[in-house]
């Protein structure tokens, strides 16, 4: 088998575990997926801004949390089928990200860490405090509608199950392709060395203002997928903690590194469900499992190959 | 103005635990640019360790109250101490010359395991200092109510931060962390042990921590084992809000997000009281993007 072909018949043969595993598994275990599921796409909107262009996030959730609610919102006020919301969650979610962004990306490294934990912040406690009287306080939103694919109403984990799956299979395909463009190219020089890159004529400004609101509009739009299979959002499943385990998953996996990051998130999302058999022991052992994977492979499990393709 | 008065000494007696507990992440992230996430949990460690001391030996009893809770004191910011160190040679030691965000996530598994690790053995429910062996009268101060105990947190706190000062400006190894802190490299090659300072740091950060932990629990009653979350975010954007790496920034930083918070929650809105921090923490970065006191750009090319 040639070097080229090996990572696409890895590719495929996990695809295609992927496709019989719902009917395979238990209904949990297929709702478990479908979470892990979601925070793949989160941690892949995440790993552009973190793991190509280097910036600092962790308030990612900010912005999963203006798609949920915006596609919450319209779904339920004015009826909108949900998944037709998409377009709107990823824009306001892209918008908030903008307005975000223009003030603070000029900030370095760690000044940026903290002011995206902060932006998280406000977020959710403007969301506790029905800060645009729209958004239902600490209660949240209910009564979202089920998704509705090609006439199908999307109910069972095992329903949702390919419709989150094949979301992430598109974000793949396309983050895939961005990283190997001029583009990618781009972010990585400025991550690498953010003066050079300016050197070498890389309008950096406007590089790191597209990558990190590109990779918002497409945590606004796991929002949405979010809202509709949950059918209910309240604030707290937005908190800082949901941001630092997306955060987590980009690095263990590998920042930069798509099947890294994908491992990331089965890792991060998962083994906690596998742990559940240690009962209230289980928190102590995720902990502990985070920081000996990361002092074992400080580049993360599956890191990206220096100067290699995606 | 009574109120006002008030308002600002409940302002500088939080924001003197957030000072205390922000030089433990400025003082660390001096010397290794990290931030270490679980310093809020040796912060709880602190507050635990103080609830053990006084509900198992009655220190009050046999030695008076004030050098009772001296003694206290110096057992848990011993006990805290070597906690930081260890943990340090574990989670952070490894990891000096790897990416720098790896550790960052190493220190987010370190907190997470620290958290669940105190949960199982002080259970998930609040704990009560008890309150029959702590001096609980009130003094009047400039015409404001100020309970003794929250009186003695106020001036341990300024007499931990003025000895800090001292040893960190005054002394020959305070001089060897600020070198480290400005270069570790160069500090290296002027003779320098830089591990015995990174060791220094990670002993006298979290003694602090643990120091503010106790003072929390002596004046408010209450710990629970995820104190640490809140009061490390509050105290890490103190750190950042003075500059981070600069020891009188954090003091400055940790002060002034009590004040504000205070009077932010008691005029404004207590609904959005933890808002507040960050959102002076954007406005002043806006004009300041190194902080308060941050001249140097703490971040290497």
């Amino acid at each position: 088998m040639s070097r080229r072909g090996a990572p696409a018949v890895a590719a495929a043969l996990f695809a295609a575990l992927l496709c019989i595993a719902p009917f395979l598994l238990s209904t949990y275990w297929v709702d478990v997926l479908d979470s892990v599921g979601l925070y793949a796409l989160l941690a892949l909107s995440l790993n552009l801004i973190l793991g190509e262009a280097g910036l600092y996030d962790m308030g990612h959730a900010a912005f999963f949390a203006v798609g949920a609610y915006t596609a919450a919102i319209l779904s339920t006020s004015l009826g909108i089928p949900v998944l037709l919301t998409l377009p709107a969650s990823g824009c306001a979610a892209g918008l908030f990200a903008a307005l975000v962004a223009l003030p603070v990306l000029r900030l370095r490294g760690d000044y940026l860490l903290i002011v995206t934990i902060g932006v998280g912040e406000i977020v959710r406690i403007a969301l506790v405090n029905d800060a645009f009287g729209l958004t239902g306080g600490s209660n949240g939103i209910f009564g979202i509608p089920r998704p509705v694919l090609l006439g199908w109403r999307l109910r069972t984990p095992e329903q949702l199950f390919f419709l989150i799956w094949g979301a992430v299979a598109v974000t793949v395909l396309v983050f895939g392709r961005l990283s190997a463009s001029r583009f990618g190219r781009a972010l990585r020089a400025i991550r690498d060395d953010e003066v050079a890159a300016e050197g070498s004529g890389i309008d950096t400004a406007r590089a790191k203002l597209t990558v990190f609101v590109l990779g918002s509009a497409w945590a606004g739009m796991a929002g949405t997928l979010f809202a509709a299979k949950m059918t209910v959002i309240s604030p707290e499943s937005f908190g800082f903690w949901e941001s630092v385990l997306v955060f987590a998953m980009v690095l263990l996996g590998g920042a930069g590194s798509i099947p890294g990051v994908l491992l990331g998130a089965f890792l991060v999302a998962g083994l906690p469900e596998l742990f559940r058999g240690l009962a209230s022991a289980r928190m102590l052992v995720f902990g502990l499992a985070l920081m000996v994977m990361m002092v074992v492979r400080p580049r993360g499990l599956w890191p990206r190959r220096a100067g290699g393709g995606p | 103005m009574e109120e006002l008065l008030q308002q600002l000494t409940n302002g500088l007696a939080v924001g003197g635990i957030y000072a205390l507990v922000a030089l433990g992440y400025t003082m660390v992230y001096g010397v290794l640019r990290l931030i270490n996430f679980a310093h809020g949990e040796l912060f709880t460690l602190g507050a635990y360790l103080g609830f053990t001391f006084l509900t198992s030996f009655a220190f009050a009893g046999r030695v008076g109250p004030i050098a009772g809770l001296g003694l206290l004191a110096l057992l848990v910011m011993g006990l805290v101490a070597v906690t930081g160190a260890l943990l340090e040679r574990a989670a952070y030691r490894p990891l000096r010359d790897a990416p720098r965000l790896s550790a960052v996530v190493s220190a987010l598994g370190a907190s997470i395991f620290l958290q669940n690790a105190l949960m199982l053995v002080y259970g998930a429910r609040f704990q009560v200092y008890p309150d029959e062996a702590l001096p609980n009268r009130a003094v009047r101060l400039f015409g404001a109510q100020v309970p003794v105990m929250r009186a003695l947190v106020v001036a341990a706190s300024a007499a931990l931060m003025a000895a800090l000062w001292l040893f960190v400006h005054r002394t020959r190894f305070g001089t060897a962390i600020r070198a480290a802190a400005i270069d570790r490299d160069a500090a290296r090659l002027a003779g320098i042990d830089v591990d015995r300072v990174v060791l220094a740091v990670f002993l006298i950060g979290p003694a602090l921590g643990g120091a503010a932990g106790l003072m929390v629990g002596l004046t408010y009653g209450q710990v629970g084992f995820t104190m640490g979350w809140g009061y490390g975010m509050k105290a890490f954007t103190a750190a950042i809000l003075g500059g981070i790496g600069n020891v009188p920034g954090a003091m400055l930083g940790g002060l002034l997000l009590g004040v504000v918070e205070a009077l932010g929650s008691a005029y404004l809105s207590t609904a959005w009281k933890d808002a507040f921090a960050f959102i002076v923490l954007i406005a002043v970065l806006l004009v300041r993007p190194t902080g308060l006191l941050g001249e140097r750009i703490a971040e290497k090319a």
